[in-house]
């Protein structure tokens, strides 16, 4: 039984690399809006799970492959996340950032149910054509959408990368991180530098809906699943960090797909809030903690 | 009544407090001067237990208090003020001054009666149903001392009561703290109003780069050319000296 | 003073009414609302403690109402335990998981948005645990048996429970209104206002804080139990269930944090929007987007609740009569 298990676990690995990168994906966002904004977005769940439904419709209704769709859902949540921060949550918040949890907390109350109302509770998934066509890597199967997931998860977290410390627009937002009153001395806008990087998070979220769809299922609570994830790679990735959103991401995915291979499906979920308790009481700044 | 030996704290490479030693004897008053940054308040963040120190002791009526908590060192008789006022913003001054007298006693009338008696040492009848965060800054600093006060203290540290007042206001508190000490309260403080520390203390420490420099009596540390130099910059001293002889 | 004896006569008045509600109210269905409004209002008062007076947020508080379900209902089906007995167990459990709780998190500094994401992490742990191992009846639930008795803390009719929500109610209020006039309850407050002053001024932050989380424990552990034994059965989505942390927070929020009368407020509130709602559609969901409207706009526009607006106007009158 147990070499049975053994064997499986290379599979499982890679299984949990690919979802991994996806996660990690999903993390850059939250952790790219803690590290600019210090903000907790506990919003983000549901904001996934609406990105997760916009992909799902613009598959059933016109038939755009998920992976296409990236194109068009990506932008859409960049303008959702920025319009949402600058006339509402900065707005509302005043500053206290319990504040802000709370009303993210509403936010994702609000997204949730309402996709409830308007989606009813059924649990969505979606076939495409080469759904069941795979890559033979000798010891395991890969299907093509986790490959294709997993790469373009890579290739979105490398540009955003490229985006926060190449450009102009990064420039201005690691400015703002490290010191906003100084930023605003030297002309630049703060308030729509602070919304333009919520869009990027909200954005992040929007192509990693888009590669989730293939490889996973959508209905309004797919968000809880994940906020727990997305907070985990975050805390243990330390807040702020990109490249640790990334390994976070990876070490998070490896574990449950390993967790729930050793441990069966129901305990291994366990791995993930245990690992959240444990790096938030004994080393709150993340392993690997170097900020944005 | 307090000791602190050879006290060291770091933060990373820097470091803050270096090998301090000094002592407070029980009736003084005390003070602790020295230019922006010299570590006076992250001294006395140690000394009240809200830092744990690299090194050294702090010692309390012969007894080590180095790494106790802070309420516990309030409960052994030593309070600090805050540089910054740290009111508790939506209560209003009685029920901020009986948070310190809980410490002595759970019983609320005896608390508020308390409360009362010291908000009239420091002249706040007036305020006792104001809320804090309505205060003035010279009412919260009042609000800061009677609050320690109202913890039935042998040694106050007060950080930094007179910033921010003006000369009416400050000869005010200088009363109130010499009211203080006539009670039986050792008070240790850290002051840039030389007018007050000169007016108000028996002994004076000066800190500057984290070590003390000099240390006398407020006349004498005046005219001591490392004090002059610190606050002054390199070769102030001789030129002061200088200006004298012609 | 004055003021103070018209307050004392309204709560004794509203008591009398709230005694004699089953003899006035026939509807089975009503009674039934009004036992899930003080049982709301109970939980949201446990959330009070820790939340409102010493300003720690939890996003899992729900996970002593689940630990306290399951201590006396597995009590009963394998040992036989009346739940009469089974409740202490359940309030012992709750304190104790909030003592873990508590020691961990507040030892280790943490606050804010922190602390309450790590109530979240542990109320999901409880959840898998519970969803995983065997004695909890795992994913399947516990069914318990219906027997209707005093020492089952179960009754054939909606007043027996609407008598008990009743008890769980008053006795919250107790506890909040001790906590208004005893030195405990002024130091939670203060930890709230500022954690370091408190530290200073001889508070012993940390103790506080855990005896809060306790309280907030064994009063969600004695929930449990009350839930148990009214719908005879529990599992690991509804124990430990994230909406039922969301709306303990909710009512408290709405009807106004660190007050003795805010959760009851809010409950009424919520629980009235719910069934306005329901009255109009009857699509799941409606009212829940609501209550995200409600909580987005109590916390932007009016951070003391409903009762911090009956204040404010209070004030004010009374400023004219000055």
């Amino acid at each position: 039984m147990f070499s049975v298990t053994l064997s499986l676990l290379p599979a499982g690995i890679i299984n949990g690399l690919m979802f991994g990168a996806i996660y990690a994906l999903a993390a850059l966002g939250l952790t790219l809006i803690y590290g600019v904004l210090h903000i907790i977005n506990f919003a983000h769940g549901a904001m996934l799970m609406l990105a997760l439904y916009s992909a799902y419709f613009l598959f059933k209704i016109l038939n755009i492959d998920p992976y296409v769709a990236i194109l068009i859902v990506t932008p859409a949540s960049y303008i959702f996340g920025y319009t949402i921060y600058r006339w509402g949550i900065g707005k509302l918040s005043g500053g206290r950032d319990q504040n802000i949890l709370l009303i993210t907390l509403g936010l994702s109350i609000i997204l949730e149910n309402s996709a409830l109302f308007f989606f009813t509770g059924d649990q969505q998934t979606i076939t495409l054509p080469y759904s069941y066509e795979s890559f033979d890597l000798g010891f395991l199967y890969l299907s093509y959408p986790k490959l294709i997931s997993f790469i373009a998860s890579l290739i979105i977290c490398v540009l955003l990368w490229m985006l926060m410390t190449l450009t102009d627009l990064g420039k201005a937002i690691r400015a703002v991180a490290k010191e906003r009153d100084g930023a605003r001395l030297v002309g630049i806008d703060v308030e729509h530098v602070f919304a333009v990087t919520f869009g990027i998070g909200v954005a992040c979220l929007g192509a990693a809906g888009c590669m989730l769809l293939p490889i996973f299922y959508v209905d309004p609570y797919t968000g809880n699943i994940f906020v727990i994830i997305a907070f985990t790679i975050v805390v243990l990735g330390g807040m702020g960090s990109i490249v640790g959103a990334l390994l976070g991401g990876f070490i998070i995915g490896v574990t449950e797909s390993v967790g729930g291979l050793l441990l069966g499906e129901s305990l291994g979920q366990i791995g993930i809030s245990l690992i959240f308790i444990l790096i938030l009481i004994f080393k709150p700044t993340g392993i690997f903690g170097s900020k944005v | 009544m307090l000791e602190v030996k050879s006290l060291t704290k770091r933060f990373g490479g820097l470091i803050a407090v270096s090998e301090v030693d000094l002592d407070v004897a029980k009736g003084e008053i005390v003070s602790l001067i020295g230019p922006n940054g010299a570590g006076k308040t992250t001294l006395f963040a140690i000394i009240a237990g809200f830092l744990k120190p690299n090194e050294g002791e702090v010692i309390l009526n012969n007894t080590s208090i180095t790494n106790l908590k802070p309420h516990k060192i309030c409960k052994q008789g030593m309070v600090r003020t805050f540089q910054i006022t740290q009111p508790f913003a939506t209560l209003n001054t009685l029920e901020n001054i009986m948070i310190g007298a809980y410490a002595n006693t759970s019983n609320k009338s005896l608390a508020k009666s308390n409360a009362e008696r010291v908000a009239e040492i420091v002249g706040m009848t007036s305020l006792l149903y104001q809320t804090a965060d309505g205060l003035t800054v010279a009412a919260r600093k009042r609000l800061e001392l009677a609050r320690a006060l109202a913890t039935d203290p042998q040694l106050l540290l007060l950080d930094e009561v007179m910033a921010g007042l003006n000369p009416t206001e400050i000869d005010e508190i200088v009363d109130v703290i010499k009211g203080i000490r006539d009670t039986g309260v050792t008070i240790f403080l850290i002051e840039h109003v030389m007018k007050a520390v000169v007016n108000l203390s028996d002994r004076t420490y000066v800190l500057n780069d984290g070590k003390l420099i000099a240390h006398g009596t407020p006349n004498s540390i005046a005219s001591d050319p490392a004090v002059i130099e610190a606050y002054l910059g390199h070769g102030a001293a001789e030129t002061m000296a200088r200006g004298h002889k012609t | 003073m004055k003021l103070r004896l018209q307050i004392s006569f309204l709560i004794a008045l509203s008591l009398l009414a709230a005694l004699l509600a089953p003899f006035g109210i026939s509807s089975k269905f009503q009674l039934d609302v009004l036992t899930l409004i003080f049982f709301t209002a109970y939980l949201g008062q446990s959330w009070n403690i820790l939340g409102g007076y010493a300003g720690q947020f939890s996003f899992g508080g729900v996970m002593f109402f689940g630990t306290g379900a399951y201590t006396s209902s597995i009590l009963l089906n394998t040992f036989g335990l009346p739940p009469i007995f089974g409740i202490f167990a359940a309030i012992f459990m709750g304190a104790l998981l909030g003592l873990l709780v508590g020691y961990l998190s507040f030892r280790s500094g943490l606050r804010g948005s922190y602390f309450a994401l790590i109530t979240l992490a542990f109320a999901e742990l409880l959840r898998v645990l519970a969803n995983s191992v065997e004695f909890t009846g795992g994913g399947v639930g516990l069914f318990l048996t219906y027997a209707p008795g005093f020492y089952n803390l179960q009754f054939n009719s909606p007043t027996g429970f609407y008598y008990f929500s009743l008890i769980l109610l008053v006795i919250s209020l107790v506890i909040a209104m001790w906590l208004e006039r005893s030195r405990f309850g002024a130091q939670l407050v203060a930890i709230r206002e500022n954690e370091d002053a408190a530290e200073a001024l001889g508070v012993d932050t940390l103790k506080c804080k855990i005896y809060a989380i306790m309280i907030m424990g064994g009063m969600g552990g004695a929930a449990g139990t009350f839930y148990a034994q009214k719908y005879l059965y529990i599992d690991p989505p509804i124990s430990y269930s994230i909406a039922l942390s969301v709306e303990m927070l909710l009512v408290t929020i709405v009807g106004g944090m660190g007050t003795v009368f805010g959760p009851l407020i809010g409950s009424f509130v919520l629980h009235a929007v719910n069934e306005i709602a329901r009255h109009f559609i009857s699509t799941p969901g409606l009212s829940l987007i609501v209550y995200g409207f409600i909580l987005i706009v109590i916390i932007s526009y009016l951070p003391n609740g409903l009762v911090g607006l009956f204040r404010k106007t209070r004030k004010s009158t009374e400023d004219k009569d000055a």
